[in-house]
Formats: C-alpha cells, sequence, structure tokens
C-alpha cells in the first residue's frame, strides 16, 4: 500500500516554486499535498498530485529534476491524538521517519498522514498490524 | 641607494660575457641529459637534434619543450638525472589530474638554491641583521623551506612560522621584531587586516620589507599592502619545475620587472600558439631552462606564465635581464590561497563521483583578502534524492574529496540541470570574480 511521490529540486533561487506550480497548472494536474524541505542552499519539493506520470514528464519537460518516491498515506481520525498513536507504532517497531507531512481533507473529519521511513515493508506491516487505514494513490485523489 | 649584491659579479656581468658562460652551461647541460635520461633522448631523437648542434644560445630554439605532461608521464622520478642516492631532497606541486609533479635536489642543488633565494634577499635589501619572518608554507611546496634555507644562507636570523595562526603570528612580530616578511601577498594583507582587528598599529612594528610570490598580485595589491604595513613590498618569482622561489627577484631601485638569475635560468618569450621564439620586448610566454641544477634540470620548460623581457640595465647596476609582473596564464590555472588549482583536477573529483554529471563550474571570490571557491554541479536524475541528507552527504563527500586531492577548502553548491552556461565550443568553467 504505497503512494507514489514526485519529488523536485529547488535551487535557492527566487521564483522557483512559482515555476513548479505553474508548470503543473497549465498542464491540468492537481495537487493533493505537498511539502518543502530547505536548507540554506538548496531546496526539495515533495508532492502528491492526482496524475504523477503526467506531472513528472511535465516537469522533465520545463527542465526540473524530478524523482518519484514511495511514500505512505496513513488516514487517521483529525482529533487530538491522531498523529502520536501511528508514531507509537513505529517507534515499537523501531522504525525511523525520514520525513513526514500532513494534509486534512475536505470533509474536516479526517486527516492524511504522508510518511517517508528508513524501512518501508516493515513500516507497512506494523501500520497493517495495528490495524491503520492506509491509503493507494487513488483513493488520495478521490478524497 | 646603494645597491647590496650576494655575486655582484655575476649580477653585473656584460651581456657578452654572460652568454658565454649560459652557452657552456647550456651545452654540458644538453649533452647529460641527452645521455642520462630517456624520455630527453627520445624527444631530442624524434625532433632530429643532437647536443652537438647546440653550439649558440639561438641554437636553443631547436630543442623541444618541456610540458608538465612530461613531467606527469615520467612520475614520480623518471626525469631525475642522477641516482636517487644523490638525491637529498625532494618537493611536489599539484599536477593538473590529480597526481603532483615531483622534483628533486642534489646537494649541490640545494647549495644553489639557497644561494640564490640569499641574492634574492639581498636584492630586497635583506641583510645578516634582518629578523625574517617566514610564513610561505613549509612542506612539498618549495616555498617555505626555499626562502628558510637562503635567508639562513644569508646569514639573518629566520623565525619558520609557517602559514595560518595568523594571530600569534602578529604577536612573533611584535616580541621578536620581525623586519622582513616572506609570504603570499593576499596572507601578507590578512595579516595587516588582523592587526587592525587587533589594534596593532604596524608603524610599531619592526617590519620593513616584504618579500611576497607564489601568487599574482597586481599594482594596486602593492600599494594597499605597502600602505596596511607600513613597508616595501617586492616580487619574487619562481616555481618547483624551475627550481623553486629564488628564480627571479625584483630589486629596492625600481619596481619594474624581476631580474632573472640568468646565469643559472635561460629565459625565452615564446608564442604560446606557434611555440615559434619571439623577438625581445614581446609579450608572450615564458619559458625557462635550467643551466646548473643537477638532479631535475629541466630543458625549455613552458611555465604557461605570460610576461615581456626587459632588457636595458637597471638603476640597481644589475645586468641581469628584467621579466614583468606575470599578467596572466595561457591555461586556465587558478591560484586558491597560494595553491594550484587546474578546473581539470576538481573534474577529476566528480567524475569518480557517481551520477554526478560533467556540467560544473567553479566561482572564485575574494572575501576580505581570502580567496573562496565554490564549485557549482548540476543535480541530475540520478544523483537526485527526496532525502535532504542523501544530498548534503554528498555534498560534503565532494567537498572533502577536493580537499584531500588539492588542499583547498571549496564549497560545493548544487544547482539544476541546464542551469549552467553552455557555451560553444570550450565550457566555461571557471568565472573568476577577484580583481586582483
Amino acid at each position: 500500500m504505497r503512494v507514489e511521490q514526485i519529488a523536485v529540486f529547488l535551487e535557492n533561487k527566487s521564483g522557483r516554486l512559482a515555476e513548479i506550480t505553474a508548470t503543473l497548472a497549465t498542464a491540468g494536474i492537481n495537487i493533493r499535498a505537498l511539502s518543502v524541505a530547505d536548507t540554506s542552499d538548496f531546496g526539495i519539493l515533495r508532492l502528491i498530485v492526482d496524475d504523477v506520470e503526467q506531472a513528472k514528464q511535465v516537469l522533465k519537460d520545463g527542465g526540473f529534476t524530478v524523482g518519484i518516491t514511495n511514500v505512505i498515506a496513513v488516514e487517521v481520525d483529525d482529533r487530538s491524538g491522531g498523529l502520536a498513536s501511528v508514531l507509537k507504532t513505529i517507534d515499537h517497531a523501531e522504525i525511523n521517519v525520514e520525513y513526514m507531512y500532513a494534509f486534512v481533507n475536505n470533509s474536516g473529519e479526517n486527516a492524511v498522514l504522508i510518511f517517508r521511513f528508513d524501512d518501508m515493508d516493515r513500516a507497512i506491516a506494523a501500520l497493517q498490524g495495528d490495524r491503520f487505514s492506509l491509503l493507494s494513490g487513488e483513493q488520495i485523489c478521490s478524497l | 641607494m646603494d645597491t647590496l649584491f650576494w655575486e655582484e659579479e655575476m649580477e653585473t656581468l656584460p651581456r657578452a660575457g654572460l652568454e658565454s658562460i649560459q652557452l657552456r652551461r647550456l651545452r654540458h647541460l644538453v649533452a647529460r641529459v641527452y645521455k642520462t635520461v630517456a624520455p630527453y633522448r627520445e624527444k631530442m631523437d624524434a625532433a632530429g637534434v643532437k647536443p652537438e648542434d647546440i653550439q649558440s644560445l639561438s641554437d636553443l630554439a631547436k630543442l623541444p619543450f618541456t610540458v608538465k605532461e612530461d613531467l606527469r608521464e615520467n612520475y614520480p622520478f623518471g626525469l631525475f638525472t642522477v641516482p636517487m642516492e644523490e638525491v637529498v631532497r625532494v618537493h611536489a606541486s599539484s599536477g593538473t589530474t590529480g597526481k603532483p609533479t615531483v622534483v628533486g635536489y642534489t646537494k649541490k642543488d640545494l647549495e644553489t638554491w639557497s644561494g640564490l633565494m640569499a641574492r634574492a634577499l639581498t636584492c630586497a635589501g635583506v641583510t645578516p641583521k634582518d629578523m625574517i619572518h617566514n610564513s610561505y608554507g613549509y612542506g612539498l611546496f618549495t616555498g617555505g623551506l626555499g626562502a628558510h634555507y637562503g635567508a639562513e644562507r644569508l646569514g639573518a636570523t629566520v623565525i619558520p612560522v609557517s602559514g595560518g595562526n595568523t594571530k600569534r603570528q602578529i604577536t612573533i612580530m611584535q616580541d621578536f621584531c620581525s623586519s622582513v616578511l616572506l609570504a603570499t601577498p593576499s596572507y601578507a594583507l590578512n595579516l595587516a587586516d588582523t592587526m587592525a582587528d587587533l589594534g596593532v598599529d604596524p608603524a610599531h612594528l619592526s617590519l620593513r620589507v616584504g618579500v611576497f610570490g607564489a601568487e599574482p598580485w597586481s599594482e594596486n595589491m602593492r600599494e594597499e599592502v605597502e600602505q596596511k604595513l607600513n613597508i616595501k613590498a617586492v616580487d619574487i618569482y619562481g616555481l618547483s619545475e624551475v627550481m623553486g622561489p629564488g628564480v627571479a627577484m625584483e630589486c629596492l631601485q625600481t619596481s619594474r620587472g624581476m631580474h632573472i638569475f640568468e646565469d643559472h635560468f635561460l629565459p625565452e618569450i615564446i608564442d604560446p600558439d606557434t611555440g615559434e621564439v619571439l623577438p625581445p620586448g614581446s609579450v608572450g610566454e615564458l619559458v625557462f631552462t635550467t643551466l646548473t641544477k643537477e638532479a631535475f634540470p629541466i630543458i625549455r620548460y613552458r611555465t604557461k606564465d605570460i610576461s615581456r623581457l626587459i632588457y636595458e640595465t637597471c638603476e640597481c647596476g644589475r645586468t641581469l635581464v628584467r621579466m614583468e609582473k606575470v599578467t596572466g596564464r595561457t591555461d586556465d590555472m587558478l591560484i586558491i590561497r597560494g595553491v594550484n588549482v587546474f578546473p581539470s583536477q576538481i573534474e577529476h573529483v566528480l567524475m569518480g563521483t557517481e551520477g554526478v554529471e560533467p556540467h560544473y563550474q567553479l566561482v572564485v571570490n575574494r572575501e576580505g583578502n581570502l580567496d573562496t571557491m565554490a564549485v557549482d554541479v548540476e543535480v541530475s536524475e540520478q544523483l537526485f534524492s527526496d532525502e535532504v541528507r542523501q544530498l548534503e552527504n554528498l555534498t560534503r563527500k565532494i567537498q572533502t574529496d577536493i580537499k584531500d586531492l588539492l588542499g583547498v577548502t571549496c564549497k560545493v553548491r548544487l544547482v539544476e540541470p541546464r542551469s549552467i552556461q553552455r557555451s560553444e565550443g570550450k565550457a566555461q568553467r571557471v568565472i573568476d570574480n577577484r580583481k586582483i
């Protein structure tokens, strides 16, 4: 149960984020979730979009460095302790979080947590073992 | 001003007398090198020239050039002309593709060298009464030890302080009453700025003259360093392939050109494209033939330094020809904080790093008085990771590899693909923003 995420290299200069989002908008691609990791020298933009293949193609054509990574999307109730319960499972299984970000879906009832772990297979097993709801790419896009 | 000489007779020879000494030494050298060093013999045979063909100084032009590549091909000791037991010291400088170029000295070579270095220091008005503060780096680099033994030979007192630890250097200058500073010009400026930060007034120091070399510097830098340190600044020239510091030296009387010690080094100016010897007074590439070296003589070594020879007799009375300040290079060599850096060396490191594309650019700046170098590397898809840590590890690895190979600290910056300008033909690998 993995979700494909687009990652784009961002050089540290003004206007790059705007160019990427404009490129995606022109192609009619919808961004479901995103995060930016930044250092003093460069940034990495991570996106969950409704059409991964097309997004990758248009960004590559636009001259960006693009990679596709697998992440895990966990749906939790949008209430206090939602994230904590997921991390408790991960901690017990001695798995490390490489990065994460989150968004709340339209209905406002559920939150979706996007994770990259150092051991994705064991993370999936652990989360499923504790009966967490993992979403597929299609499910995220239809939220 | 009275001129001080170290070897007055040799330094003031009439040209005819000098040339007859040069010819005798040259013929002896060519015969010896032909007999003892196979790579020289092979090149001469290929050019169809025999030692007997050298009948006059102008016959020098018949001999093939020696280039840095020849030193690399015969790494490490292949061009030495004496058995290793006669070699008492080696020095090395950075090579263009990772391997250093190695030079060697016999006991007599070291005597010659220290004598020439003493001659150079005397040219700058240094006497046995002086306290010499030697900030050139000690080690494989010829600067530190070369200057050191020359200063001792002269009979002055040497402080072998080497580079770095600037505050301590200033304390030593104050306490030991250093009167002569030997350093790269950029380090001299660094010392001056640190003094200003510490509130040390150079007028209260004993410093009176600075002998600066090992990197290009302009007349503007001379004015700046003279004013900031309250000294007279003179230029020294040398390169390890020819000997080290003490190949040519500016005198105190005129600040135009360095006297080449022609009884030991025969200079030529050539057209870097055709290799033709240019008429006296032309600007071109400086070529040296050593006349007296034993372990590592060199014939027609192309320095890639652009200069011009001045034949008019100098006010100081020396008849030795002067070379103008080096105004540029025929290759893309950069000198970063006194270290020779070739873009090809950086390329070598990058090519050895998995996933790195051959698109890179070196950006050199001078911040304060220190040179900084940034290496911009394009991030290929293969190299790219969505994890910050991976990309940071990569830049750190490249920085460490460059530091290990070149001894120069640089900053690696990842940039987007195709963001480094592609030029027609030869890529522009270097952006040098320094105003030297």
